[in-house]
């Protein structure tokens, strides 16, 4: 998932709805993430390309909001709500996942094993 | 050296046992003496050596003898009929040489360049005195001017004669096969001048009888004045201005492949060899014949290839045809000499240490049997008698356990011909008087040191000769190659200038040195 500045970014993404769980006075997610363009990319161990400063999601709670709604660890957030999570600070993501007064978030995530896939299926279209 | 030649002499007298060589050195003085250091067959040849006591004289053959003077105190005689091998003849032939009748050629240089700045430096007096002799009375007083001319005249020769002395009075150290070109220069300008004032004087105060002192006075203070600007360019010309490094040298042995870099200025090619070769003498580790030569084993399997013998008469065409048949043949079948000579090669490493193993302990253990006497232990004689030595006596007394591991080590190392017992004995007793340990007395083994190490000091000096495409007192230019040839290796040496160097500046204000954690968080949603 290597881009080149100035062009736009293409990639493979599954849409996620995480409905926020309510607990006391905060609404969790369950995930943590990581990452960010004042974050040091080299740490990333989910990343392919290690220049790569966008969001991952880096731990699932087991049982919480976003495992139930089917995200893994290690996927790219590529967008929150319709807003970028490509080329934000790690504060800015974090704000944009715990807004208030939103209950569900809509993330655009991408990981490897997306692209594998419609490979796979482009494959088996073009052998027929 | 004849390296083929010298295996079969090595293999014919190593083959045999020890009963037979009494037979053989028998049989070897039988032959005709002769000085003949290219003889063809046979290497040994029986010569009668001038009183040198040539330490072991059959050390240099072969590895299977037993040590003499590791066991028994042998006493080496001088004028005995040895028979030496070809190294110890090329050795002696060369020692012969370098005592050739001394080269009067080498002192010409300097005594003309004497004579010249002696005549240069009577003249302003004689100019002074000569008018004084020949026509006293006519002369016009001078009073205080003249004086204090005296007193300038006679200080700067003073600085004359001390500069000179400094500068130009130093023994040589080398003969150029050319004239050194500014030395040439300078003394045909100091000659000049000198003869020109001459000529002046001759024509303008002698023939007239000029009576005006005071102006001969300044006319030969103008000569020392002149005199001493020409030492100026002396200065610059001879000595500094070869200091700048300009060009790098390197510098190839051509029998082992011993290098190094140097960085000299501008300089002619003589004058450049001759710096070459100042610093040869110590920073080059030591030529070693015996170190050059693949071990037989491997070179023999090697030598046993095809042999193509061609028998019918007409032999132009097919024999080329043929030989390079054979000489494909051979190739092609598999070569595993590399392989043999890889364990010679390990194997010759574990021998080298485990004798030096054995040497390190043997003089270790030597060591400790001695100790300095101080002088306030010297009352106390009546418990323990002990014999005072002198250094040479302790050495001695000290050198009989020590000597088998010793002889043992030097041969596995090939370096059996570069000391001798009594070398070694002036070492052991020169160490021993500085009060050195036995690591310090067993640095002088245990590598090969520079050529300066195993020099004699002889008078007549070493014989190099100068191989060069260009005439040898043109400068030093990129790319120039010429070689410095002695009887059995040769130094080539290649020019090539130092890189021109564009030195930039970047200023760093210390304030700026400023440092972040690098960050790595995680937050849970």
């Amino acid at each position: 998932m290597s881009f080149v500045p100035g062009q736009p970014v293409t990639a493979v993404v599954q849409r996620i709805e995480i409905q926020k769980l309510r607990q006391g006075n905060n609404l969790i997610l369950g995930f943590s993430i990581g990452g960010g363009i004042d974050q040091d990319p080299g740490q990333n161990p989910f990343s392919e390309d290690k220049t790569d400063k966008g969001i991952y999601v880096t731990r699932i709670t087991p049982g919480g909001p976003a495992d139930v709604a089917g995200l893994m660890m290690g996927d790219k957030i590529m967008q929150v709500n319709g807003w970028d999570m490509t080329m934000v600070t790690h504060d800015k993501a974090r704000k944009r996942l715990t807004k208030k007064n939103e209950d569900v978030v809509r993330l655009l995530v991408t990981r490897k094993s997306l692209e594998e896939a419609v490979k796979h299926s482009m494959g088996t279209y073009h052998k027929q | 050296m004849d390296n083929e030649s010298q295996y079969s002499g090595y293999s014919y007298k190593s083959s045999h046992s020890r009963s037979s060589r009494k037979h053989r050195d028998r049989r070897d003085r039988h032959r005709s003496k002769s000085r003949d250091s290219s003889s063809r067959g046979d290497k040994s040849v029986t010569i009668q050596t001038p009183g040198e006591p040539l330490l072991d004289a059959e050390s240099t053959r072969g590895d299977d003898r037993d040590d003499n003077w590791g066991e028994t105190t042998t006493v080496v005689t001088g004028t005995s009929e040895h028979s030496i091998s070809n190294e110890d003849l090329t050795r002696v032939t060369k020692d012969l040489e370098e005592s050739t009748p001394l080269e009067c050629k080498r002192f010409v240089g300097p005594a003309l360049g004497g004579c010249l700045s002696f005549f240069a430096l009577v003249t302003p007096l004689a100019f002074l005195i000569l008018p004084q002799v020949l026509w006293r009375d006519a002369l016009e007083p001078c009073g205080t001017p003249c004086e204090g001319l005296y007193v300038s005249l006679a200080f700067k020769l003073l600085v004359l004669l001390i500069s000179s002395w400094a500068l130009f009075l130093r023994p040589p150290r080398a003969t150029l096969p050319r004239f050194f070109v500014f030395r040439c220069l300078l003394m045909v300008l100091v000659f000049l001048f000198v003869a020109s004032y001459w000529l002046f004087y001759g024509v303008r105060v002698l023939e007239p009888r000029e009576k005006d002192y005071r102006g001969i006075v300044e006319y030969a203070a103008s000569l020392v004045d002149a005199l001493l600007f020409i030492q100026y360019l002396a200065l610059v010309l001879l000595e500094v201005r070869h200091l700048q490094p300009a060009f790098c040298l390197k510098v190839v042995r051509s029998t082992d492949g011993a290098s190094r870099f140097y960085n000299v200025g501008h300089l002619s090619i003589q004058r450049a060899a001759v710096w070459v070769l100042d610093r040869y003498y110590s920073d080059f580790p030591v030529y070693n014949p015996a170190l050059l030569n693949l071990p037989k084993s491997i070179l023999s399997k090697k030598m046993t290839g095809f042999k193509v013998y061609s028998l019918d008469e007409n032999t132009t065409n097919n024999s080329t045809g043929q030989s390079r048949a054979m000489i494909a043949a051979a190739a092609r079948r598999r070569d595993n000499s590399h392989n043999e000579f890889y364990y010679e090669e390990a194997e010759m490493d574990r021998r080298i240490r485990k004798r030096k193993a054995r040497l390190v302990v043997a003089v270790e253990e030597a060591f400790t049997h001695i100790k300095r006497l101080h002088e306030d232990e010297v009352a106390s004689s009546p418990k323990h008698p002990r014999e005072v030595m002198d250094p040479r006596e302790a050495a001695q007394a000290i050198f009989a356990p020590m000597a088998r591991a010793m002889q043992k080590y030097l041969r596995t190392t090939r370096q059996q011909a570069f000391h001798s017992m009594e070398s070694i004995l002036t070492h052991l007793q020169f160490c021993i008087t500085h009060n050195m340990t036995p690591k310090a007395f067993l640095e002088r083994y245990l590598g090969p040191g520079p050529t300066m190490q195993y020099q004699q000091q002889s008078g007549r000096g070493r014989q190099w000769t100068l191989v060069s495409e260009e005439p040898v007192t043109s400068a030093l230019r990129q790319g120039l190659v010429f070689s410095l040839r002695r009887l059995d290796f040769s130094l080539v040496v290649t020019v090539t200038p130092l890189p021109f160097l564009r030195l930039g500046e970047e200023f760093i204000d210390p304030k700026s040195h400023k440092f972040v954690m690098r960050l790595q968080s995680e937050t849970s949603v």
